[in-house]
């Protein structure tokens, strides 16, 4: 029987959190940028789902997995826009907006599911397809590394690049100082000019094509078809990944991957003979004592600058 | 000459009904300085708010260089050349001052900001009208002075020609105004036209060159201000004359009711903010803290209500000590107006009604068995808003609705109405209208006379000098001064103390 540290030297482990980390981070920066804009998007799990499965049902009627990526990025738009018309236009709470949009996703992806193909489990009976994973030339011969970092899905390689684009948007352009100024203090940013509601517009649709990108990977790289359900609370962690992040495109990152990691180890003591509900659980209760520490830093962070400054 | 900018018939009706503005008249000439003045309520900001594209007239027309001009919105007014720093600041705290002031116009380069020519161009203008701002600084650790200068600089870096101070001066230190006041004459000079709104009728006499009075939301009248008096003018806001004297009841003073002994106060970050200070109010009587903002006044306050903590020493409220706590301080019978009623004194998006009784939740009157009464409430509230002449549609207003000085008027009608034993005012009219400041100055000499003792921080000179039996004057967190009978001292040596130029022996 293997050893947990043969395990943990072993590079395919942390190829593999690499792999499990990837709709993670679409998903928390896909939350980020709504929060940055003042919006608690908490739809990224029904985003991400209703994204699967657009991907895989595109894929399989035009036979092309790219095709299938547009349409998957098409649906996620189309989810999160329908959630800005419902807050900004119609004035929902966010947060019910989010939950009727994970729950619509849930219930809608099984219905659709089973009219196309009578299946309301999975859709292996769809010839759909699979996203190519990318050797990187030179790096794939580093040892041990090239093991770990090359050969990955091409969304993986994607996820880290929007990592980057993000954090330089939101840091550097124009268009990331109005999200920030609309997030903080929406009434300065209106005073100058920056309509608060087109801006939340635009960082939702950008949430929603983030997010869109991470249901993709789901059905179209991490697993070759669509299941019910194959989100898995991912949209959920996600959110925790974000918040312990504190807004920070970076630190969301690393936050995911310690869920990423959490995950990949769930995945890896299967093998042990350990009940496999334990084990199964790992990546929740990273989850919560994340989210625990993260509250204690922010009552800190409160009581240290804030009693001045916070209403009572 | 032609007006620059013109007004006619200007009327405003909100959506709930309020009457804002009735057929205004206003009219602005090239390079003048022109004060706007009104009581709160009157309609100063709705008529520049229209201005400015950002609310729509009911009627009337605007004219801008003689040609009909409509703003749609503020950038359609900032393209014309208006720019406004309006009442309550426009400023993202947690940018620096250039990214404030570049916000929404900002100089590129490629895909990024152009932060060099952001900061250069911030420096540079900074630099020509002497507001000596770093752009790298954060707004969020800037004094109200200087994010003011930021809105005025976020203004000019637009483009504007005439620019519009809603009340600049209400959370000004007195060297703060002179200094805004130094850099409005430097803004005029280099052509710019600059409408001023206050209801501190010194400054108006002091920079102005015209006045404009309303009252209501009607225009009482235009002036060279040289022509008016201030007496005439207060009359015009008012609509009667307004006593700036006031007499008190000469009554015998109480037990002693706050008791402070040998208090230090720290910060978070561990300074020293109140050192040594010991200070006894009898029943009956107010005592004063006078002092430059920022000099400890504020943190004592908020000690003696238990909202900081207390470092070494002790706080007594009718014999007990203090518990360190609001809720435990305010159940000694204490009566607590804090300096910032927006975030602190009132809940913004709650009604009136429920503002004034949500510190007698408790009381059998209010509340019986966990269930609300309604009815009581309506009959106190409709009560208490007619007895502090608190200017609403209906009890059931939001008090976000309000203007500055109602709002105020919410929390002195709630914090009075309950007789306390001990009352803390800070800053009890910090801009807030004459009228409304007489009537809250009525209504603490009244509580006086009640046997209530009250602790009075203001920076408003001729407001402790009027209302104090005594008088203790802080500088950098100590008594510099303590008068038991301050009708017997001058402002100027007043002014001497709070300035840390002069302090008295054996005090501390
Ligand atoms: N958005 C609004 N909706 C309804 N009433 C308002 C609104 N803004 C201001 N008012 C009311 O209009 C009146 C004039 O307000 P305002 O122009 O702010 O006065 P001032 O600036 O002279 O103190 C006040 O009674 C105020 O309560
Ligand atoms: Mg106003």
């Amino acid at each position: 029987m293997p050893s947990l540290v043969d395990m943990l030297l072993n590079p395919s482990f942390w190829f593999s959190v690499l792999r499990v980390t990837t709709p993670i981070i679409f998903a928390a920066i896909a939350a980020l940028i709504t929060d940055k804009a003042g919006i608690m998007n908490i739809s990224m799990e029904g985003t991400m789902l209703f994204s699967a499965l657009a991907g895989t049902i595109v894929s399989a009627l035009t036979q092309s997995a790219w095709i299938g990526l547009l349409g998957a990025m098409a649906a996620g738009v189309l989810l999160s826009l329908t959630l800005a018309y419902f807050t900004l236009e119609l004035k929902t709470d966010v947060i019910l907006g989010g939950v009727a949009i994970n729950l619509f996703a849930d219930g809608g992806s099984i219905f659709i599911l089973y009219l196309l193909t009578g299946d309301k489990g999975t859709s292996v009976s769809l010839a759909s397809k699979v996203l190519p994973s990318v050797t990187i030339p030179l790096i794939d011969k580093i040892p041990v590394l090239g093991a770990i970092i090359s050969g990955h899905n091409a969304l993986t390689y994607i996820a880290a690049a929007t990592v980057f684009a993000v954090y330089f948007m939101l840091k550097s352009t124009p268009l990331g100082l109005k999200i920030r100024a609309v997030g903080e203090n929406s009434s300065a940013a209106q005073s100058v000019g920056v309509s608060a509601k087109k801006i939340q517009y635009l960082s939702l649709a950008l949430s929603g094509l983030i997010a869109s990108l991470g249901g993709a990977y789901m059905s179209m790289a991490y697993l070759p078809n669509f299941s019910r359900n194959m989100t898995s609370g991912r949209g959920w962690i996600a959110l925790a990944a974000e918040a312990m992040g504190q807004g920070g495109v970076l630190a969301t990152s690393a936050a995911s991957l310690v869920f990423g990691f959490a995950d990949a180890m769930a995945n890896a003591l299967q093998m042990f003979s350990l009940p496999a509900e334990l084990v199964g659980i790992i990546p929740y209760v990273a989850t919560v004592i994340g989210l625990i520490l993260y509250s204690v830093r922010i009552k800190n962070a409160k009581k240290r600058r804030g009693a001045s400054k916070k209403p009572l | 000459m032609e007006p620059l900018l013109e007004a006619r018939n200007i009327s405003k009706v909100y959506p709930n009904g309020m009457a804002a503005n009735r057929s205004v008249n206003f009219s602005l000439q090239k390079g003048e300085i022109h004060a706007l003045a009104g009581e709160n309520g009157a309609g100063k900001s709705t008529l520049m708010k229209i201005l400015f594209g950002m609310e729509k007239p009911s009627e009337g027309e605007l004219r801008l260089n003689g040609a009909p001009f409509s703003p749609s919105s503020p950038q359609d007014a900032i393209s014309k050349g208006l720019g406004m720093v309006h009442q309550h600041f426009m400023l993202v705290p947690s940018f620096t001052i250039a990214q404030n002031v570049i916000l929404g116009a900002a100089p590129r380069k490629g895909l990024s900001v152009d932060w060099k020519k952001a900061a250069q161009e911030t420096a540079d203008l900074s630099a020509k009208y002497n507001f000596s701002l770093d752009p790298n600084k954060r707004v969020e650790d800037l004094s109200v002075g200087m994010k003011q200068k930021v809105e005025i600089i976020k203004a000019l870096y637009r483009g504007a020609k005439i620019l519009i101070l809603d009340e600049p001066t209400a959370v000004l230190t007195p060297q703060e105004t002179a200094e805004l006041f130094s850099q409005l004459f430097k803004l005029r000079e280099s052509g710019i036209t600059i409408v001023f709104i206050s209801h501190k009728l010194k400054e108006v006499k002091a920079i102005c060159n015209r006045i404009t009075i309303l009252r209501g939301g009607r225009n009482m009248g235009v002036f060279q201000v040289s022509d008016v008096s201030e007496q005439e003018i207060s009359r015009l806001m008012v609509g009667r004359d307004v006593a700036l004297k006031y007499d008190k009841d000469n009554i015998p003073p109480g037990d002693a009711i706050l008791e402070i002994n040998r208090l230090f106060l720290k910060n978070e970050d561990g300074k020293t903010k109140v050192s040594n200070v010991s200070l006894s109010v009898p029943g009956g009587r107010i005592l004063g803290i006078a002092g430059v903002d920022g000099n400890g006044q504020n943190e004592l306050a908020r000690a003696v209500m238990g909202e900081i903590p207390i470092a070494s020493g002790e706080i007594r409220i009718c014999g007990k000590p203090a518990t360190g706590k609001l809720q435990g301080v305010r159940q000694l019978e204490t009566g607590y107006i804090p300096e910032d009623r927006m975030k602190q004194g009132t809940a913004g998006d709650a009604s009136i009604s429920d503002n004034l009784i949500s510190i007698r939740l408790k009381s059998p009157e209010v509340c019986s068995k966990g269930i609300l009464r309604k009815k009581k409430i309506s009959a106190l509230s409709e009560s208490l808003v007619g007895l502090y002449r608190i200017l609403c549609s209906s009890a059931d207003q939001k008090v976000s609705m309000l203007s500055g000085g109602n709002m105020q008027k919410v929390v002195v009608a709630r914090e009075c109405s309950t007789s306390p034993k001990l009352l803390v005012a800070d800053q009890p009219t910090r801009g807030v209208d004459v009228g409304s400041a007489e009537l809250i100055h009525h209504k603490l000499l009244e509580l006086r006379k009640n046997g209530t003792a009250i602790l009075l921080v203001s920076a408003d000179l001729n407001e402790v000098m009027e209302l104090s039996d005594h008088l203790a004057i802080m500088f950098n967190g100590q008594i510099s001064a303590y008068f038991e009978d301050p009708s017997q001292v001058s402002e100027e040596e007043l002014g001497l103390y709070m300035l840390g130029l002069k302090k008295q022996e054996g005090i501390s």
